[in-house]
């Protein structure tokens, strides 16, 4: 037997042995694990005993190093680790920014004491963490960013407002973007920084969006002390750390859409979305009666398959030693766009189902479709527009002149 | 199944494009087409890459093939629709010579096979009759029996490398209507047989292509290939194999007509700037830029699945096709308009892969067919 295969035979056993029977069943291709903190609300008691077991082992974050209490297992192992998730149909215990955004951050940027101060809390789901880049006014041009960080001693003194900050309400800390220093471009003076929610400094309201429900929230910071020690990096080298920390973000919102449907099944297995189609649209021949809407879902199983093989394909290249480059924009602009076409379609399958809002007559499917295609619309906006993508393609990528 | 390629086929790839770049210009395929060439390629040139192993490339090494797959040979291939190079891998290599390798008896293959891996010789493959469309058994040539084997009469068209070939496989009906997919059978027909006739057709993109009668023609029985009847599984097998290395040829003339393109985005001025700096124009690049790695990811996985005779061939294959059908059209349609006035000239070469991409698109099933192939497989 293979160190592969031993692994896999152990991971198995642990966790057949560690899942709480609430756990098991919970599909996991819907990242319906749990987001830690210390506001966390645990659906199921089963959740709660899941995410202790699985943070303990350091398997809610397992390639990281064993030394901040992470699994410390090679690429491999993850992925048998992962597939052996699945195969015994578990949720991942912990998801979260903690665990793709700030932590990767941390191990990439942060300061011995950094690390140990946060890494074991990520992972044991103990924190939960917001992201403060956009502002208002600044959309998309993350880098003419306002928010004040003015140094007094040992400590930098915060004012200003971020928009857009997922979550906040509920996160315990937030890893943000502030300007120290005016003076030359605007990328530099720049400082990436780590503010803990319960100052009382900070102010969080949330925003209503056209889907009527939102994660996101308007975070306003009034003399926020926070200490020095707190920087990421280097004071003033900010946009570093959020440039590669933009990337795992694209590629984080790519593989959330590009997992979504259109794997490969079985020949002659129905999809989840012809089967909605059959159902809602009726069948004529063994075919979806309208031929157009048969149209459409083919064309759009067709794109996401297209999508989900280019998304391996630079992941196999990964593995094989070659550094991601800009093209992470394509997979933001593509998926994103991918899943704005997806909702489209499921409305028009759904015909004047989806035109439900709330209450009597409209099935819970239905009126979950619509607030997601209301919500969808924001995917090509968030983390950096299609337009600003595809400006990152054709400088970065292509070369093309400014 | 990987989607990179190893170090083996790095080596192939670099030697084909370096190979092609050196003999194989524009201006060659150019040439061909000014100097009205009945054959429509280079049967020199066609040998030297015979003598690099190209043609062997997916085929046993019983038969002096490289004993490689399709995940090989598609490198090839994309080098060649580079450079519009068209000497018949597609007809002859990928459609005669599987077919053989597929379905022909002992006597058959060793007579034969070994020259196509050689190639010394090429044999084409005739599915495609007046009307027929896409459909692949639209076939109304007729196959009756004599006492020593077969008379088979009817037309094909737009055989593909048909012209100089030395034998043409013509599916032919033993039984049935036109439209049935039992009671056809393949036979293999050697030039210069009584009652064949082989007249080049000129498509709009130029290539070696035929219409062959078939005017009683006399075959023996042991012409036959595959099973009696039920050639259409053979016909399905080959045209996959078929579809996936045209998607190949697809994919290096789109990436060539998008990188003609953004070098003429780089270096041409307008108002007093280079126009690439135009968001307008870099939008449109950039949409064409993620067209193409998506449309190289499924040429990669569909070859890979037929190598690998994994269940889902058939549906990457047709998702290889739908893809490069429109990304190929969007690549050189776009090229034509960034271009803009020389890019309608026949002196630029931007034009010969806007032929090129329609003609493809328009061989074995255009996007559309290929989606309502894909929902057909998807059961819906």
């Amino acid at each position: 037997m293979s160190d592969l295969e031993a692994f896999r035979a152990e991971a198995r056993a642990w966790l057949d042995e560690n899942a709480p029977d609430g756990v098991r069943g919970m599909k996991a291709d819907e990242l319906n694990g749990v987001w830690g903190g210390k506001r966390c609300e645990f659906e199921h008691p089963d959740q709660k005993v899941w995410l202790e077991r699985m943070g303990a082992k350091g398997w809610t974050a397992p390639t990281w190093p064993a030394e901040y209490g992470g699994g410390g297992l090679s690429k491999e192992e993850a992925k048998v680790l992962s597939q052996e998730m699945k195969a015994l149909d578990l949720p991942p215990a912990l998801i979260g920014f903690g665990l793709t955004m700030i932590g990767p951050t941390l191990l990439r940027f942060g300061n011995e004491d950094q690390k140990q101060q946060h890494l074991p809390k990520i992972i044991r789901g103990e924190i939960r963490w917001c992201q403060g880049y956009s502002e208002p006014g600044a959309g998309s041009d993350l880098a003419s960013l306002q928010t004040k960080a003015e140094r007094d001693g040992d400590e930098f003194i915060i004012n200003g407002t971020k928009v857009w900050t997922s979550y906040a309400d509920q996160a315990d800390w937030i890893f943000a973007l502030v300007r120290n220093d005016n003076s030359g471009i605007k990328q530099e003076g720049i400082t990436f920084i780590l503010i803990d929610m319960d100052d009382p400094g900070v102010k969080v309201s949330p925003i209503l969006l056209i889907s009527g429900k939102s994660p996101f929230c308007e975070t306003h910071f009034t003399d926020v002390r926070v200490p020095v020690e707190n920087v990421i990096h280097e004071i003033g080298a900010g946009w570093t750390v959020a440039k590669a920390l933009l990337g795992h973000e694209r590629t984080m919102i790519a593989d959330t859409f590009g997992s979504s449907s259109g794997g490969t099944r079985k020949p002659g297995e129905r999809s989840f979305l012809s089967t909605l189609a059959v159902e809602r649209v009726g069948e004529r021949d063994g075919k979806i009666s309208d031929p157009v809407i048969r149209d459409d879902v083919a064309r759009m199983e067709m794109e996401t398959k297209a999508f989900g093989l280019t998304t391996q394909r630079t992941a196999d290249a990964a593995k094989a030693g070659h550094q991601p480059g800009p093209e992470s924009s394509m997979f933001k602009l593509y998926g994103t766009e991918l899943n704005k076409t997806r909702m489209e379609l499921m409305v028009r399958i759904l015909g004047p189902d989806a035109l439900g809002w709330e209450g009597d007559g409209f099935d819970e499917f239905a009126l979950d479709t619509t607030r997601d295609w209301l919500r969808s619309r924001g995917n090509s906006i968030e983390g950096g527009t299609s337009e600003v993508q595809l400006n990152v393609i054709a400088k970065r990528v292509l070369g093309l002149p400014a | 199944m990987q989607l990179i390629l190893d170090e083996d086929q790095q080596m192939i790839a670099q030697t084909a494009l370096d190979f092609v770049d050196e003999h194989s210009p524009v201006a060659r395929f150019r040439e061909l087409r000014d100097s009205g060439a009945e054959l429509g390629y280079s049967a020199d040139l066609y040998r030297e890459m015979a003598g690099l192993g190209w043609t062997g490339i997916p085929f046993d090494e019983k038969v002096g093939g490289a004993g490689m797959g399709f995940a090989e040979l598609v490198l090839i291939v994309e080098a060649l629709g580079r450079k519009l190079a068209p000497e018949p891998f597609l007809g002859g290599v990928t459609m005669g010579g599987s077919a053989l390798a597929l379905g022909g008896n002992e006597a058959l293959v060793s007579a034969w096979l070994p020259k196509v891996v050689d190639g010394s010789k090429v044999v084409a493959f005739a599915h495609q009759e007046k009307n027929s469309r896409y459909d692949a058994y639209a076939i109304a040539t007729r196959a009756e029996a004599t006492e020593g084997g077969y008379r088979l009469t009817g037309e094909k068209v737009q055989v593909l490398d048909a012209v100089g070939a030395d034998a043409v496989i013509v599916p032919a009906r033993v039984a049935g209507e036109s439209g049935d997919r039992d009671g056809i059978t393949l036979f293999l027909v050697e030039s210069g047989a009584s009652g064949l006739s082989v007249t080049r057709q000129t498509r709009v993109d130029h290539r070696n292509a035929a219409i062959v009668s078939l005017d009683g023609v006399e075959v023996t029985g042991a012409s036959v290939l595959g099973i009696e009847g039920q050639g259409a599984d053979l016909i399905d097998a080959v045209l996959d194999r078929a579809i996936c290395v045209l998607t190949a040829e697809m994919l290096g003339g789109m990436s060539e007509a998008f990188d003609l393109t953004v070098e003429y985005l780089k270096t041409r001025e307008q108002f007093g700037v280079k126009i690439g700096s135009f968001q307008g124009l870099q939008h449109r690049a950039a949409e064409v830029f993620c067209e193409i790695e998506l449309a190289r990811s499924c040429v990669m996985a569909a070859a890979r699945a037929l190598d690998a005779g994994a269940p889902d061939a058939t549906k990457l294959v047709s998702l290889a096709k739908a893809k490069c059908s429109d990304a190929y059209l969007l690549a050189a349609n776009e090229g034509v308009q960034i271009f803009a006035g020389v890019g309608m000239t026949d002196e630029y070469d931007i034009g010969f892969y806007l032929k090129r991409a329609r003609a493809a698109e328009l061989t074995f099933g255009d996007s559309a067919f290929h989606r309502n192939r894909w929902a057909e497989l998807g059961a819906y």
